[in-house]
């Protein structure tokens, strides 16, 4: 056998391939799920938290930057850790996915947050003082005037950092979550050969190389215009 | 509650192994850092360089590595090398990886910074004598790391975080070395003091950045 044909044997095996590509595509299917998961929750937490923190009750909102500093402070994995080994302590047990689920939500919640409440911030007070002025109340200003111009802003930076978080649904496999790589990884021991691997990186590929385009497509179209 | 999460004795206990890896931690991010600036200031040069067949590739790398999720990358090279014969070890493994992953994310950071010095500038920096090599060197990149400072920043952050990715391939920074500690007591207190550590080394320049955002966002 030449070396090439070695190469191939070794990184594209046939056989291993078509044996553990249901067990990919399983894979896979945890991940959508699990990413889809995250980015709902994270997102619409982290817009409730932002909405909270314009109503400026002082103590909570305190509270509110401590939390979202902590959780961007500490890397997503000893989070995920955290949860899914310290919560049995208490007799609390979770599963490996919902540690991860909760874990990367979380972490989402808090960047997102932190986005959304810039672009409040950053929409001009005059907006706030004329909706006022018309008869709106506080509720109404912040939700229909002043919250529709924020998003435009955000959605740049909201989906660079979306987009990196989700990957983050790959640590899920250091807790057992069955997603992607923890199924190629335990076919690479079951099979000991790195095909699997081979076939797991190709479904990230598929998953994620259309949402970074997208996503390169959206900062160019909501980009900043000074 | 206190006796499970924060107990004492096990504090003591754990307290020179978690040094042990807050040390490896602070050594993995000294050599990662430098290894992604390395990677991002070559992608950004490269960047510089208008042809249809350096930019279209370049681009290809760029989203490549971006859309690998960087653990992927990690067990791909840990996992993958030793059937070619290559046995990095979990070091070796982390370099390559995190050279390639935050490469490509300093890379974009650096290209934007180099695009918003003006023209101008590389032409007067010629014009007074520089080579293209002075210019870029002392007269483009100080402007252009000015620039993105405060997103080269945030990076390093999510750098620094990224390196809890090592305790996947035992290496013996911080959560490795909280997971063996608590592993050996069966209570989960060193994850919480390892917890403490990543808070206390990291909240400053989350506190920082957090200003410099706002900031930006508010002068436009």
């Amino acid at each position: 056998m030449s070396s090439w044909e070695r190469f191939l044997d070794t990184f594209f095996n046939a056989r291993v391939m078509a044996k553990y590509l249901p067990d990919i595509l399983y894979g896979m299917w945890v991940t959508i799920e699990l990413a889809v998961l995250v980015v709902i929750t994270g997102i619409a937490s982290g817009l409730l938290l932002a909405l909270l923190r314009a109503a400026g009750i002082r103590p909570l909102n305190w509270l509110m930057i401590f939390v979202v500093d902590v959780l961007r402070a500490l890397p997503p994995l000893v989070i995920i850790v955290l949860i899914y080994f310290g919560l049995p302590s208490v007799d609390i047990a979770p599963s490996g996915f919902v540690s991860t689920w909760a874990a990367l939500a979380l972490v989402l919640m808090a960047f997102s947050e932190e986005i959304f409440w810039s672009g409040i911030t950053a929409v001009p007070r005059g907006q706030w003082e004329a909706s006022r002025s018309t008869g709106l109340s506080f509720t109404q200003t912040l939700l229909f005037v002043v919250l529709p111009q924020a998003l435009r802003m955000t959605i740049p930076p909201l989906t660079s950092r979306t987009i990196a978080i989700t990957k983050g649904t790959a640590l899920g496999s250091v807790v057992a979550v069955s997603e992607i790589l923890g199924q190629a990884s335990s076919a690479v021991s079951n099979s000991y050969n790195p095909s699997p691997l081979m076939l797991g990186a190709a479904a990230y590929l598929v998953l994620f190389i259309p949402v970074v385009v997208a996503g390169r497509w959206v900062e160019t179209r909501f980009a900043w215009k000074k | 509650m206190l006796d499970t999460f924060f107990n004492i004795e096990i504090m003591k206990a754990a307290w020179p192994i978690l040094l042990a890896g807050l040390g490896n931690t602070l050594l993995l991010s000294a050599t990662v850092v430098p290894l992604g600036l390395l990677g991002g200031l070559i992608l950004a040069l490269l960047a510089r360089l208008r042809s249809p067949w350096v930019r279209w590739p370049l681009m290809a790398w760029v989203d490549f590595f971006r859309a690998f999720p960087p653990l992927v990358l990690l067990i791909f090279l840990y996992a993958g090398l030793p059937f070619i014969g290559l046995e990095l070890g979990g070091f070796g493994c982390v370099a390559i990886a995190f050279f390639l992953n935050t490469g490509a994310y300093y890379g974009e950071i650096l290209r934007a910074g180099i695009d918003s010095v003006p023209s101008g500038q590389s032409e007067a920096a010629r014009s007074t004598g520089l080579s293209a090599t002075q210019t870029m060197a002392w007269v483009i990149l100080p402007q252009a790391v000015r620039n993105v400072l405060p997103d080269l920043m945030s990076n390093t952050l999510e750098v620094v975080k990224l390196t809890a990715l090592g305790s996947v391939v035992a290496m013996p920074e911080l959560l490795f070395q909280a997971r063996q500690a608590q592993s050996l007591t069966y209570n989960p207190t060193p994850i919480v003091v390892a917890a403490l550590i990543y808070f206390a080394l990291l909240w400053p320049l989350v506190r920082l950045l957090s200003r410099l955002e706002n900031r930006a966002l508010r002068t436009g």
